[in-house]
């Protein structure tokens, strides 16, 4: 006689909105009606696309870096090949290259250094935070030593334009229109693919993942040549946006980028995690500047509040923890409930 | 025992007992050795020489019984306090610090201070050279500890415990790694060391090597004491039979199946200093028992087989087809499944849900357009978990909450749910409680009767000996012996896992 289970050990809503992921949607709501209400200019007709526009590289490349940090990985070197790609946008471009072609060129290049960074880690089995500390001086000196320090401001206006133009009639920039596409891309690759549930299992049990047949040095490879490509890309919006090629370009957007994962409830040990939490955890920095800006707050603020709310969101979970843990062995010892208690520590 | 000491025993435990949770690893442990001798503890992988030699160390706490030094009643909290009252183990593998000097190493947090607690590495050198005279070793006391052999380390623990004038020596299965030329001089090491008055204890599997140096040897099963006897007075034979002691057959009812085509098929696999030359088949319907004692290389072969570790040479076929090595998924493709040893660590992933582990390998086949739901999942796992009965509250539990037996349902759920020609089990029933064993082994005495063919590792003796229609046993690395169930009589088997293959025949 078999038995037969319950799928779930909680109601839907309790599993949906007790989450870290919802508690990150329901602060970035807040903070925006906030500052629609109380900053001046923020309900203006330019801040949503200008917000947009602004994270929108964050946007991009925090979409790999999700995947990348829930396998237990990071990968530091992102800021740096968006530098390069754009460098060598510029440069392609100025020897009479057209953009589209100088375009792919730059993410040839960004697959590339995502593929060296793929191989170090994933084949040859190297810390990827060595590997990724070391590309990232690489890449970037790569990147100063083409140009030096000069840049190239020379680009057709017709790309240029596209890359801060909106759709239609409406706030919002065209490159939301590729960001939604591989945003539905990587929510299938992480959430509704066999390739997704390997993510997970190497974060949690690298081990026990390959033990069950999932290839771990491939998965790897994988996701930082992704995360190489989409921060070439993201160089590449981001120079034609600002209509400037220059070396230094996108310095410490790594930290922006893993700050907002981390913020969206990802965790740094691997194998927790969910997109929508960080598409939250990056619209939420980006809000924050914002309205700080518009206050006329120095950018050295903005950091400390964001510096400050990363710490927060990456002790929380641990007090939780540590409370539940504590709580219900005081308060009740004869009760035997373990489901209340699993689902509790589950959802943190 | 012979002699009547006027003295106390330097070491002393009555009826000493420790259980980890629900598993009991020493139920009644007693040994009593003397000072100016040499004790043997001998016993099947299991029967509780490790967890009592922690006990005496330090490393563990025993829950109950009589535990006493030099007549003097001690509870060590830590290794150091067992230093202290002059205790040292030298296990099988030592843990040196690679990168310091062999002397650094012997006077590790007591180093010899001169003048203004200054180091005084002269004094320092001069007592490590002392101490090796003493012992009749040649090793550089300057040099560093990466890189000896392991013979030397053990002889660098000795030199430490020496200058700590140890009064008791426990070594661990000392001579696993050593060539004949180590073993002669760790042994005259051994008995200078008998001849100054300490005590030793001297774990082996080895009976040549028991016979050969203790004085004495106690024997135990199941984690309890059985018997201590004078070397003299006693024969190998008699060991064994102390060891194995039991009626086995009653226990592991084992269906008989009818055994049909060759499913798995080893020809020659090696793989440099682990395993050598190793042939093995085991037949749809056949549960094959691969048996041999801790580091034989058991678990090593099976690694190899389903390919999450490599091999040098060799092939392995799986009805016929060739699976290629180092590449689990082809052996997943092939029809095998792997349930290995350490299941919270291979098995499963733990701080995963019952759904994703059970549906872990199949997920690859329930997957539509390579899309895959939480719900697809879970209509594919369910049953699964209900036909091994897992128990859980809902498919969303996870598994690190669940008991081991449970765990090990969560395990063989994933793999059955695969459909395999060959499952191969390692150590099926460690850390699980009575009743969970006893489901698992009438498990697969029943899906041997379906016509899986089943290469099972046990350390258990009895488990293999129940449950197994054939045994190969293993020694070092190499196939020592294949016994068919009847001929598959414990005697047969230890004789065949103790013995190199120049010994068999």
């Amino acid at each position: 006689m078999s038995r037969t289970y319950a799928d779930y050990s909680a109601p839907l809503w309790k599993r949906w909105l007790l989450t870290r992921e919802m508690a990150v949607i329901a602060l970035t709501v807040a903070v925006f009606v906030y500052a629609t209400i109380n900053v001046d200019n923020f309900d203006g007709p330019l801040t949503v696309k200008f917000l947009l526009q602004d994270i929108a590289p964050i946007l991009l490349i925090a979409l790999p870096m999700t995947l990348i940090i829930i396998t237990g990985e990071i990968d530091l070197s992102v800021a740096s090949i968006m530098g390069l790609s754009s460098v060598l946008l510029g440069v392609f471009h100025d020897s009479g290259m057209s953009i589209p072609a100088a375009a792919a060129l730059a993410l040839m290049a960004g697959l590339a250094c995502g593929a060296l960074n793929g191989f170090l880690i994933a084949y040859v089995g190297l810390p990827s935070l060595a590997v990724t500390i070391g590309t990232l001086a690489l890449f970037r000196g790569i990147a100063v030593g083409l140009l030096g320090t000069t840049a190239i401001t020379e680009f057709t206006d017709s790309w240029a334009d596209l890359a801060t133009d909106t759709i239609g009639e409406t706030r919002i920039p065209l490159v939301m229109i590729p960001f939604a596409v591989l945003t539905v891309a990587f929510v299938v690759l992480l959430h509704f693919s066999t390739f997704g549930r390997g993510i997970y299992e190497i974060g949690l049990n690298d081990e026990a993942a390959h033990f069950t047949g999932v290839n771990v040095a491939r998965t790897k490879f994988i996701l930082f040549v992704l995360s190489g490509v989409v921060s070439a890309f993201a160089g590449i919006y981001f120079t034609l946006r600002y209509g400037s090629a220059r070396g230094d370009n996108a310095t410490g957007y790594e930290l922006q980028v893993i700050a907002a994962v981390l913020l969206g409830g990802v965790s740094i040990f691997g194998g927790r995690g969910r997109l929508h939490g960080v598409l939250a955890g990056v619209v939420l920095i980006g809000v924050i500047s914002s309205a700080l800006r518009l206050e006329s707050v120095t950018v050295n603020v903005t950091n400390i509040i964001v510096g400050l709310l990363l710490v927060a969101s990456v002790i929380l979970p641990s007090v939780l923890a540590w409370t539940s843990s504590r709580l219900p062995r005081k308060a009740s010892t004869p009760r035997e409930s373990s489901p209340t208690q699993n689902a509790a520590s589950a959802g943190v | 025992m012979g002699t009547t000491p006027a003295a106390a025993p330097v070491l002393e435990l009555r009826d000493v007992s420790k259980s980890f949770g629900p598993v009991v690893a020493l139920r009644s442990g007693s040994l009593r050795v003397e000072a100016g001798s040499i004790h043997a503890l001998i016993g099947e992988n299991g029967a509780g020489k490790s967890t009592l030699v922690k006990v005496v160390a330090g490393v563990h706490r025993r829950d109950s019984g009589t535990f006493e030094l030099g007549g003097e009643p001690v509870d060590f909290p830590s290794t150091a306090e067992s230093k202290k009252s002059g205790v040292a183990v030298i296990y099988q593998e030592p843990t040196l610090f690679p990168d310091l000097s062999v002397t650094e190493n012997i006077f590790m947090g007591r180093q010899i201070l001169a003048r203004g607690r200054r180091i005084d590495r002269h004094a320092m050198y001069a007592e490590a050279e002392r101490l090796f005279d003493r012992l009749g070793v040649r090793i550089d006391p300057r040099r560093p500890a990466e890189g000896l052999s392991i013979a030397d380390q053990q002889i660098i623990e000795i030199a430490k415990a020496i200058s700590l004038d140890a009064r008791l020596l426990v070594m661990d299965e000392p001579t696993a790694a050593l060539s004949g030329v180590e073993v002669d001089r760790l042994f005259a090491v051994a008995r200078s060391l008998r001849d100054e008055g300490r005590a030793l204890v001297f774990i082996s599997h080895r009976f040549d090597e028991v016979f050969d140096l203790a004085d004495t040897v106690t024997v135990m099963r199941d984690g309890s004491y059985i018997d201590t006897l004078t070397i003299a007075d006693t024969t190998p034979s008699e060991l064994v039979s102390l060891m194995v002691g039991r009626d086995v057959d009653d226990l592991f009812p084992k269906v008989a199946a009818e055994i049909g085509e060759p499913v798995l098929q080893v020809r020659g696999l090696n793989r440099a200093g682990v395993f050598h030359d190793i042939d093995l088949e085991v037949r749809a319907g056949e549960i094959v028992g691969l048996a041999g004692l801790v580091g034989a290389g058991r678990s090593e072969v099976a690694r190899a087989v389903f390919g999450v570790d490599s091999y040098d040479s060799g092939s392995v076929t799986v009805s016929g087809k060739a699976v290629k090595g180092n590449d689990p998924r082809s052996a997943i493709r092939a029809g095998m499944a792997f349930i290995p040893e350490d299941r919270r660590k291979q098995g499963l992933v733990i701080d995963s849900s019952v759904t994703r582990n059970v549906a872990g390998v199949i997920r690859r086949n329930i997957a539509k357009a390579g899309l895959l739901t939480s719900s697809m999942e879970n209509r594919a796992a369910g049953p699964w978990a209900g036909r091994l009965e897992v128990k859980t509250s809902a498919l969303d539990m996870n598994a690190a909450t669940m008991s081991g037996g449970n765990q090990q349902k969560v395990v063989i759920a994933k793999w059955l749910a695969t459909d395999p020609k060959l499952l191969i089990i390692d150590e099926p029933t460690r850390g699980i409680d009575v009743g969970t064993k006893a489901e698992v082994h009438r498990l697969l005495s029943e899906l041997a009767g379906q016509g899986l063919a089943i290469l099972m590792i046990s350390s258990e003796l009895p488990e293999v000996l129940g449950m197994a229609d054939r045994v190969v046993v293993l020694c070092e690395g190499r196939v020592t012996a294949e016994l068919d169930r009847a001929d598959a009589t414990p005697e047969a088997v230890m004789h065949a896992a103790t013995h190199h293959l120049e010994d068999v025949r």
